[in-house]
């Protein structure tokens, strides 16, 4: 029955070229870990975006119960924390995640400066992996104001304060991140704005590009 | 209709932009033939083995998750003077390097714009400054020597970061708020009271309010910082105060002060006698008394 569903599809919209594209690729044998264990370090880009996945999916489901207002924001997080069933292992993996993608991000840079992968044609795939993890540091310390309690409110301060102090146009970062002259109710709506649409497009866009250029061009060989 | 001749097909594409141009020096992805050795399909024999690798990732993450729930901390206080502010650990390295002489006040543009600039920046462009054929990392020593001094410089400015945040906690006597707020909730539900959750917690009511030593109290600025009904402001609420300190506590707390002069002494503003009376008071505030 599949078969036939498959065929349907696939007799309009020819979708098997694009199965082709995605998934029905060669590996090569240095980058496999079963075959020299030392691989392993090929698989923290790969990680990353698993941790990347579980992010989005955890996050989506903290923004059922999250209230992006600073009355209810703190007891909104406390709530589902508390009372909702598993909302403490929701809120705990993207809380730990935060910290866990750029952990392995991390490793995934290091492993492609140290084996010299960006060097040409990848160049541009380096640069794209850049601005991908500028990226998760602004979903961090975006995502840090969220549960408004006094770390979150005070680390943004400080942060809006370093951003400040950037020459002539600093005052006007720090106006239109914090959406006023304080960190108070508009900062809050803003960053979680900035933390669920805005930052979550510019990524998946990214990794669509970042994706795209190693399908282009293949995992770089053996040294 | 845009069917050509053709037309018994059951579709037809027109202007089918799928079709690749074969031939020409567009580059193709390489199919690894070249490689010696054993490759193997993406979907489903790599992938597996990439799980196993998520698999093990995944398992620790979620006992990680288990063991540390998230850390949630009080309501955010603008007018809480005395936080002391913590960004998340990776940002500790900037965090730090701004404490230095030469990133900050009149060189804070070197601290913000300068030195991150210049370190991301080379890292944005590396593939545009080292440029060599060579991809072994022992065989580029400048930019592997480079990545390895910012690398430990990193590490370095985390760690000082927070050795200095968990020196001041200690100096400073504080639990951070987070540890604290699971601390207080244990200690309410093993008292039969339910959860603690900070701003919704039950308030005692005060006990003889009208006691001359409360007007004592409004005299000495008691109220400046304990809150204009003892309810608690910049220092912690003084209702309940009697179910853990004795009067003997209060005296002393008061008269020689606590926390390293948070909590300044009062032997100069208050007579032994006016202390006692407070104190006395103070500790008649019991949360059972104010029930009655």
């Amino acid at each position: 029955m599949f078969k036939s569903m498959y065929n349907w599809i696939d007799e309009r919209l020819d979708v098997t070229p694009m199965w082709r594209d995605i998934a029905d690729h060669e590996v090569p044998e240095h980058v496999n870990p079963a075959h020299h264990f030392s691989a392993f370090v090929y698989c923290f880009g790969g990680l990353t975006f698993f941790i990347t996945v579980i992010q989005i999916l955890s996050g989506m489901f903290l923004t059922m119960y999250y209230v992006p207002d600073i009355t209810n924001a703190y007891y909104s997080v406390d709530y589902l924390q508390h009372q909702v069933a598993f909302g403490v292992i929701v809120r705990g993996m993207h809380h730990w995640g935060a910290s866990l993608v750029i952990v392995m991000m991390f490793l995934h840079t290091l492993r492609v400066f140290f084996t010299g992968s960006y060097k040409a044609p990848r160049e541009m795939n380096w640069v794209v992996g850049m601005l991908i993890f500028f990226v998760m540091l602004g979903l961090g310390f975006t995502g840090y104001l969220l549960p408004w309690d006094n770390k979150a409110y005070f680390a943004t301060k400080v942060g809006m304060e370093i951003a400040a102090s950037v020459p002539w146009i600093g005052s006007y970062i720090k106006e239109l991140l914090a959406g006023g002259t304080i960190v108070g109710a508009q900062t809050l709506t803003r960053f979680f704005a900035i933390h669920v649409f805005f930052l979550p497009g510019v990524l998946l866009t990214l990794l669509a590009a970042h994706f795209f250029m190693i399908r282009k061009q293949g995992i770089s060989g053996p040294l | 209709m845009a069917h050509g001749h053709k037309s018994d097909e059951k579709i037809v594409y027109v202007g089918d932009s799928r079709i690749r141009k074969t031939g020409g020096d567009k580059p193709v992805p390489p199919d690894y033939t070249s490689f010696p050795g054993k490759s193997e399909a993406f979907i489903p024999n790599f992938l597996l083995k990439e799980w196993m690798a998520g698999v093990v990732i995944l398992v620790g993450f979620l006992v990680l998750t288990i063991a540390e729930p998230a850390p949630l901390g009080y309501p955010a206080d603008p007018l809480n003077g005395s936080f002391i502010p913590m960004p998340d650990w990776y940002f500790l390295f900037i965090y730090q390097l701004l404490k230095y002489p030469y990133a900050s006040e009149d060189y804070i543009v070197l601290g913000t714009i300068g030195i991150p600039g210049l370190a991301f920046g080379a890292l944005l462009l590396a593939p545009f400054l080292d440029t060599g054929k060579e991809r072994r990392f022992y065989r580029r020593p400048i930019a592997s020597s480079m990545m390895i001094v910012s690398l430990v410089a990193s590490i370095y400015l985390t760690w000082v970061s927070w050795h200095h945040y968990t020196g001041e906690l200690e100096k400073n006597g504080v639990i951070p708020e987070h540890i604290e707020r699971e601390l207080k909730s244990e200690e309410q539900i093993a008292a039969g009271k339910g959860r603690f959750v900070y701003g919704k917690e039950e308030v005692v009511a005060l006990v003889k309010a009208d006691d001359p030593a409360f007007s004592i109290m409004k005299e000495a600025q008691c109220i400046a910082c304990h809150g204009a009904e003892l309810e608690g402001s910049n220092a912690p609420s003084l209702r309940g105060i009697g179910d853990t300190l004795s009067k003997e506590e209060l005296v002393e707390t008061i008269t020689n002060g606590k926390a390293d002069g948070a909590m300044p002494s009062f032997k100069d503003d208050l007579t032994a006698e006016q202390i006692d009376q407070i104190a006395t008071w103070l500790s008649e505030q019991k949360a059972a008394a104010a029930e009655e």
